[in-house]
């Protein structure tokens, strides 16, 4: 910093590119997702604790209900979105070179939108019984 | 990525100076105090001064004022007020950041370690450069703005009940100890604005006689500026004044929230 020359107020570089305008919304979905993950967590291992058998045709008869197979793909979005949104803050804390920055952007939203789709897709595939 | 080790230039080397306690002083203290100077090409290193507390005044800053004016005058820091309002004479003693005037040396127990600020650029010896906190700190407009012109021959009341809510925030003496305790600002202090100004920015979002508070949440709202904020409330802790930083954070972020929900 003290070979670069810069305006003596240092003000340039505080303005930068401006503000975003943005940060609220990903702020405020972070504790709504929160929310979600705790009341959907606390009943999906509440219920699994209460399954009379563990077994594989036990559990995959208990998620073909639909009131089993709909709270566990809401789990799934709360769960992923969530994540998606907590990397996303880790790598903006840590990772300072701008264009890893980017991809690591890129293949965080990539692997939590894969990741989510075959969640997704296993539990509907057991409640349709492909 | 962050960087967790020092460059080879800025490692302490063991080359300090130790300066021993004067012949007959029965109360004596250690001061481990860090030494850099940008002209000389040598790393930073520790030099120990021991002096008689017998014949010194209790706080830190009269030791450090004491070690330069009879024991070693290249000794480099900031100070004026010597009682707590000023902001100048903030440094980590003992691993803590706060005001060498307001500590008491009877408080540290052993040696009195003493470093600059945290992952400041330093100037010399305890001086860290403050240039980038200072235009953060003009960069919030800290003063009162408004729409309504000035009322004519009196001043902009306020009623005792919202002046109440700047309580907590006006004492803010801008001595960068929060801000310089947050490894949110030791990672991103280029973008993210930090303790200190974030609390001074909520100041006039809560002055019920400023008028430009939208405009002041849209320069505010921005993922680095304000959300590197995660509330581990270094900034609390460490504060000289008592003050709350994260509180008045956690505010600000409450206001993004009420105005587009």
């Amino acid at each position: 910093m003290a070979t670069d020359f810069q305006s003596a107020s240092g003000l340039k570089r505080v303005r930068g590119l401006g503000s975003a305008r943005s940060g609220a919304h990903h702020w405020w979905l972070q504790r709504v997702t929160a929310a979600g993950n705790l009341v959907l967590l606390i009943w999906f291992v509440a219920s699994v604790l209460m399954l009379p058998n563990l077994s594989h045709s036990g559990v995959t008869a208990w998620i073909a209900q639909p009131l089993v197979a709909v709270p566990l793909i809401l789990l799934i979005f709360s769960t992923f979105w969530h994540a998606r949104l907590g990397v996303q803050v880790m790598i903006e804390d840590y990772v300072h070179a701008e264009g890893l920055k980017l991809l690591a952007f890129i293949a965080l939203n990539f692997f939590i939108l894969a990741a989510g789709a075959v969640a997704t897709f296993s539990v509907l595939a057991i409640a349709f019984g492909a | 990525m962050a960087e967790f080790s020092l460059p080879a230039n800025s490692k302490i080397s063991d080359k300090g100076k130790s300066y021993p306690a004067p012949a007959g002083a029965s109360r004596t203290k250690t001061f481990r105090i860090y030494r850099w100077s940008p002209d000389d090409g040598q790393n930073p290193r520790y030099d120990s001064y021991t002096i008689d507390l017998d014949d010194c005044g209790p706080m830190v800053l009269d030791a450090l004022i004491k070690i330069k004016g009879e024991i070693d005058p290249t000794l480099t820091f900031r100070r004026s007020c010597r009682e707590g309002i000023c902001g100048s004479c903030s440094m980590n003693i003992d691993g803590t950041n706060t005001l060498a005037c307001t500590l008491a040396i009877e408080d540290v127990k052993g040696d009195v370690k003493i470093t600059p600020l945290p992952h400041m650029q330093v100037v010399k010896d305890l001086v860290p450069d403050m240039t980038h906190f200072y235009a953060q700190y003009a960069s919030i407009k800290p003063w009162l703005q408004t729409v309504t012109p000035a009322p004519a021959m009196k001043e902009r009341v306020q009623s005792p009940q919202d002046r109440e809510k700047l309580d907590g925030l006006y004492e803010c003496i801008l001595c960068a100890c929060c801000s310089t305790s947050c490894p949110s600002y030791w990672w991103n202090s280029d973008r993210f604005l930090g303790p200190a100004i974030l609390l001074q920015a909520y100041r006039w979002l809560a002055d019920s006689r400023d008028e430009m508070t939208g405009e002041r949440l849209d320069q505010l709202e921005d993922p680095f500026r304000l959300y590197r904020c995660h509330t581990i409330m270094n900034c609390a802790n460490v504060c000289p004044k008592g003050l709350n930083p994260a509180k008045a954070i956690a505010e600000i972020k409450k206001m993004m929230v009420s105005r587009s929900v």
